[in-house]
């Protein structure tokens, strides 16, 4: 038989639950996402890898998922916008985006949430120049930027702050 | 847009994708990241039928020292080559330029070997390569053999792979705290270089471009001005000679020729002020 198929069986980690399905090799990841998982926070944009609205994370790191195929993800972690929000408590990224009025139309908002979560962990709290330079690769058509840059300098500070009271916290001290 | 449909299959060592292009012939691409064929594919400017994908073969990541060069494997993305420390100290002109392609989510996907296998005279990597001499190590059927840089790249998308060969590793000579510039002139943070310009300084100066022709170019003329101790101003008179750019809606042949002056002339003036943040 054959090694190379036209139909596989993936298993990817969305959000920390598995999925299992059979894909055609050819499924993009955001379709993968939306259509066969039902995740539809993950807008499609472009379709060009260009304008950033189908941003996920693959193992903690963002991509856009218009050019990844489903079964390069096969094996690996996905997290959608969906992903981020602990209960009804928002990740201090949306919390940021939210009390900052990072969005007007809000269509970019998902992939610049994703993209920004992707860049504070990788660089920790951000200035307003490392934050330009970051979202390069997401386009708003709305806001100007404006306020997206300073919900993401905000948001990333206050992911820096988590990680470090976390890190701080060891057993028998550490901040309260 | 979805990509023709095709078959997929994975390989599980370089030996294995190629014996997996030999039996797939001209129906057959390898795919890394995907960062460059994927666009294609959606496009249908590309449909192969058989898909190799190489991405989980491992121990073709890495960056090593390999005393006067760094040994990169051909699966390293541009955003472990960006943030390398060996590069970084190293090489700083690949590790700045490998920050400069396309966007962050793009270089946590496309690969050095990827990059260069592509071939493509727009992209910013080939000329990096070229300016430093690099050598790209290619695995085929009888072994690996070395091709030097300037020998790599033939044409518009096509480079001296044989169909049954695969990159393994890119090595790339230190610059040894030589200046070094890398210069990319585009409308947009994310686009293309219109024209681009990846210089080095030191004994063996090198200068090449990018977008100026149907390859990635070295500019020959310039370099030979400056072994004969030409200025920077002098030598970057001469960044068009030879080249033969497309136009295209951001730039015309003229406009690509002047920028491509104007670029090296600043690249050549960084370069001769040594070493620095640029």
């Amino acid at each position: 038989m054959p090694r190379e198929q036209s139909r596989l069986d993936v298993e990817i980690a969305v959000n920390g639950t598995s999925t299992r399905n059979s894909v055609e090799a050819r499924t993009l990841l955001v379709h993968y996402l939306r259509e066969v998982v039902g995740l539809t926070g993950t807008n499609i944009g472009c379709d060009t890898t260009s304008c950033g609205a189908c941003t996920v994370l693959l193992d903690g790191e963002s991509v856009k998922s218009c050019t990844v195929l489903a079964v390069q993800a096969d094996g690996h972690e996905v997290t959608t916008i969906e992903g981020l929000a602990d209960g009804d408590t928002l990740h201090p990224m949306q919390e940021a985006f939210r009390e900052h009025h990072g969005l007007q139309c809000g269509y970019c908002t998902p992939g610049m949430v994703m993209a920004s979560v992707s860049l504070a962990m990788e660089q920790g709290a951000l200035s307003e120049a490392e934050v330009r330079e970051g979202l390069e690769g997401n386009l708003c058509r709305c806001t100007g930027y404006q306020n997206i840059v300073a919900a993401v300098m905000a948001g990333s500070a206050a992911m820096s702050e988590v990680a470090g009271v976390s890190a701080n916290a060891g057993p028998g001290g550490g901040a309260k | 847009m979805i990509p023709a449909a095709f078959s997929y299959v994975r390989a599980e060592s370089a030996d294995d994708a190629v014996a997996l292009l030999a039996e797939h012939g001209d129906e057959a691409k390898l795919i890394a990241g995907g960062h460059s064929l994927l666009p294609l594919m959606k496009l249908r400017l590309a449909t192969p039928t058989v898909l190799i994908d190489v991405a989980r073969v491992p121990d073709l990541a890495y960056v090593r020292d390999g005393g006067d060069h760094l040994a990169i494997g051909g699966l390293t993305r541009h955003h472990d080559v960006e943030t390398d420390p060996l590069v970084r100290d190293a090489v700083p002109l690949l590790g700045h330029a490998a920050g400069q392609v396309g966007d962050p989510q793009v270089r946590h996907r496309g690969t050095l070997g990827g990059s260069l296998a592509h071939g493509d005279p727009a992209s910013d990597l080939p000329a990096v390569v070229l300016a430093v001499g690099g050598t790209i190590v290619a695995r085929g059927p009888q072994g690996e053999r070395e091709i030097a840089a300037d020998d790599f790249f033939v044409d518009f998308l096509e480079t001296a792979l044989a169909p049954d060969e695969v990159i393994t590793e890119v090595r790339v000579p230190k610059t040894n705290g030589a200046g070094w510039a890398f210069e990319k002139f585009n409308r947009r943070a994310q686009d293309w270089a219109i024209v681009g310009v990846a210089a080095v300084g030191g004994d063996h100066p090198g200068v090449a471009l990018v977008n100026m022709g149907s390859k990635p170019l070295r500019a020959a003329t310039v370099e030979e001005a400056l072994r004969a101790g030409a200025s920077p101003e002098d030598a970057a008179a001469h960044a068009a000679d030879g080249t033969d750019p497309t136009a295209d809606l951001n730039a015309s042949v003229e406009y690509r020729q002047h920028l491509a002056r104007v670029l090296v002339r600043r690249a050549l003036t960084t370069v001769a002020n040594g070493p620095g943040e640029h």
